[in-house]
C-alpha cells in the first residue's frame, strides 16, 4: 500500500546505491522532480533504464549518477545530441557509462514482460539489424508451432520505478491520463514504485470506466510535487517547456556551464521549486 | 513562386502519400511530408507516431514524438507497448515514413552511430521505433538531405535493414513486408530495381543534373531507363508548407523543419 511521503522521504526510503531503476514517461509525464531528488541524495552505480533518455537522464549521467544506461533512443528531441550522455560514452566523463542498446520494441515488450512475471519477452523484431550483433542480450528462438525465427529479450525487472501522473486520491491510488507511455508496465514490473502528481484529491474526478489507474497497492509511495514534470509536461496541467529545451543544448555542451547550472537548479534546489517553474498557458484537455 | 530544394524534397514526399495509407510517422522530416500530405490531397490519410496517438491530425509540427498536440488531436491514444505489438506488429500499418543519418543503395538505414560501435566517432540517436518499423510496416519511403555523408557505398551500422548488405538479406531471412520502396532527397526520387533492389534515379528535381546527382552520392548511381522531371511544387502545395512552418516556428519558437 502506498504512503504519501514527502518526495526527500521517498527517495531516501525506495532508491539505494546500486539499483536499477527505469524513470518512464514517453516524452510526457517525465519525473524530473523525483530524478533531481535522486541528484540530491547523491546516488551512485545505478543502473539507468529508460526508453527514451532526454534531458533527465543527460542530468543523471553527467552527475556521475550512473554506470549503465539501458535504452533505446537517446536524444533531446527535435533539437539534437545529449552531449552529457556523448560524452559519458565518448570519452567516459565524469565516468565510464556501459550502454545495453535495444529499439522501442524491444523495451516496450521487455516492460511488458517484466509487468507480465515472465522471465523474456518474444516478439517478431530485430531482423537484419546490427543491434542483434551488438547487444548479447538480444536473442533469437524458434516459434514451437510454426518454426518462425522470432526476438527475444529479458525481461525488465527495475528495483525501482518512478513516475509523475496528474493525480492521486487520498488513499494513493493515482491516475494518468494522456500519452501513457509504458509507465503502468514500469511501475507493474518493479519491486518498488515511487509516483510524483501534480495534486493530491479527497476524490479521483469523473472518468472513463477504463482510465489508466493505478492501485495503491501496487505502490510504494506516493508524493504531491507541483509541476513536477517540467520541462516536460503534465496532460490538463502546463505545456511542454519547448524553449528550455533548446537552451538545454548551450548549458549541456560544456561541463563546466553544465555543473555551474546542476549546482543552481538542483543540488541548492528543492522539490517545491518545481511549482513555479512550467510555463502558464494551460491546456485545455481536449474531450 | 520560387522555392528551396528542401521544400521540393518535401513536397515530392508527400505526394508519395496517399489517402488510403495507415502511416507510422517519424519525426522531423518524414512528420512534415505526412503532414503536407494530409493538408493537401490526401486530407483522410491515416497518421500514427510511435507515442501511441492513432489517427492524430496536429495543427502543428511536432518537436517530439509525444507532443501534446499529438495526443490531443488523435482519435484515441493507446500505451507504448499496445502501439508496438498489436498496430505496428499485427500488421495494421501500410506504411512507415522513416528518415536517419546514412543510407545506402539497399535502403539500410543508419542512425545509431557513425564509426565503430564501441568508439563512435559521432553517437546518434539510435533507432527509437525505426528497426521493427523497417520490417513490420507494408512499406518503407525514406527522406534525407542528399549528400556523400547521407548516401554512402556502406551504412557504418544497420539500425533498420532495407533490402540488407547485398540487398538480398532481407527476403533469405523470409521477412514478408516489402521494405524500401522510395527514397526522396532534395535532389532526385529513387526507387528499388526490381531485379537487383538496389535504388535508382527515376525522376530528377527541376534544375539538377545527374552530374550533380552522382557528385553527392556515395556508390555508382544508376538511372531508371525513363528518368522524368519531377513535377516543381505548385503554389498550393508551397502555401500549405509554409503555412504549417510558419504555425510550427509559433507554437515552439523552433522550425521543426526547414
Amino acid at each position: 500500500m502506498a504512503e504519501i511521503f514527502n518526495l526527500s522521504e521517498a527517495v531516501a526510503r525506495f532508491v539505494n546505491d546500486g539499483d536499477i531503476v527505469a524513470m518512464e514517461g514517453f516524452t510526457h509525464l517525465i519525473p524530473f522532480a523525483a530524478g533531481h531528488e535522486v541528484i540530491r541524495q547523491k546516488r551512485r552505480d545505478l543502473t539507468l533504464i529508460r526508453m527514451t533518455p532526454d534531458i533527465l537522464y543527460d542530468q543523471l549521467i553527467g552527475m556521475g549518477a550512473a554506470r549503465k544506461l539501458i535504452f533505446s533512443w537517446g536524444g533531446n528531441p527535435g533539437v539534437g545530441s545529449l552531449h552529457r550522455l556523448r560524452d559519458a560514452i565518448e570519452r567516459g566523463w565524469p565516468r565510464p557509462l556501459e550502454i545495453e542498446e535495444h529499439s522501442h520494441a524491444g523495451m516496450a515488450n521487455a516492460f511488458e514482460a517484466g509487468a507480465a512475471g515472465m522471465p523474456c519477452a518474444i516478439f517478431r523484431g530485430y531482423q537484419g539489424s546490427d543491434l542483434a550483433r551488438v547487444n548479447p542480450n538480444i536473442k533469437f528462438v524458434t516459434c514451437p508451432f510454426t518454426g518462425e525465427q522470432l526476438a527475444s529479450v529479458p525481461a525488465i525487472r527495475p528495483d525501482v520505478s518512478i513516475i509523475h501522473a496528474q493525480k492521486a486520491d487520498r488513499a494513493g491510488n493515482v491516475l494518468v491520463e494522456g500519452i501513457v507511455g509504458v509507465q503502468k508496465e514500469a511501475v507493474l514490473a518493479a519491486r518498488r514504485a515511487i509516483a510524483t502528481v501534480e495534486e493530491i484529491v479527497d476524490q479521483l474526478p469523473t472518468r472513463s470506466p477504463n482510465a489508466v489507474v493505478l492501485p495503491s497497492w501496487t505502490l510504494s509511495a506516493v508524493t504531491a510535487v507541483p509541476g513536477g514534470a517540467h520541462p516536460s509536461y503534465t496532460h490538463g496541467y502546463y505545456p511542454r517547456d519547448n524553449s528550455f529545451y533548446i537552451e538545454w543544448d548551450e548549458i549541456s555542451r560544456d561541463r563546466e556551464k553544465f555543473l555551474a547550472w546542476m549546482q543552481t537548479n538542483v543540488l541548492e534546489a528543492h522539490p517545491e521549486d518545481f511549482a513555479a517553474r512550467p510555463p502558464l498557458r494551460r491546456i485545455e484537455i481536449t474531450a | 513562386m520560387s522555392y528551396t530544394s528542401s521544400e521540393m524534397m518535401t513536397v515530392a514526399a508527400a505526394r508519395a502519400v496517399s489517402n488510403d495509407d495507415i502511416c507510422f510517422v517519424g519525426i522531423g522530416l518524414p512528420s512534415a511530408a505526412c503532414n503536407l500530405a494530409r493538408l493537401t490531397h490526401a486530407p483522410r490519410v491515416t497518421l500514427i507516431y510511435e507515442s501511441g496517438t492513432l489517427e492524430t491530425r496536429p495543427g502543428v509540427l511536432p518537436l517530439s514524438i509525444g507532443d501534446p498536440e499529438l495526443c490531443e488531436t488523435a482519435l484515441t491514444t493507446v500505451a507504448v507497448p499496445e502501439m508496438f505489438r498489436y498496430w505496428l506488429q499485427g500488421g495494421r500499418i501500410t506504411l512507415g515514413f522513416l528518415g536517419g543519418a546514412q543510407v545506402d543503395r539497399f535502403g539500410n538505414l543508419n542512425s545509431t552511430v557513425i564509426g565503430d560501435y564501441a568508439k563512435p566517432k559521432v553517437r546518434l540517436p539510435g533507432s527509437g521505433g525505426a528497426t521493427e518499423i523497417a520490417t513490420s510496416c507494408g512499406k518503407t519511403f525514406i527522406i534525407m538531405r542528399h549528400n556523400p555523408r547521407s548516401l554512402v557505398a556502406q551504412v557504418d551500422f544497420v539500425t533498420s535493414m532495407g533490402h540488407g548488405r547485398s540487398g538480398v538479406e532481407r527476403q533469405a531471412l523470409g521477412v514478408k513486408t516489402q521494405g524500401p520502396a522510395l527514397l526522396v532527397t532534395d535532389l532526385c526520387i529513387m526507387t528499388p530495381d526490381a531485379a537487383t533492389n538496389e535504388f535508382v534515379v527515376a525522376s530528377i528535381h527541376p534544375g539538377v543534373t545527374r552530374e550533380r546527382i552522382q557528385e553527392n552520392t556515395g556508390w555508382p548511381v544508376r538511372f531508371a531507363q525513363t528518368v522524368t522531371e519531377t513535377a516543381a511544387p505548385t503554389n498550393v502545395e508551397l502555401q500549405a508548407l509554409r503555412e504549417l512552418n510558419d504555425r510550427t516556428a509559433r507554437a515552439h519558437g523552433v522550425a521543426a523543419s526547414d
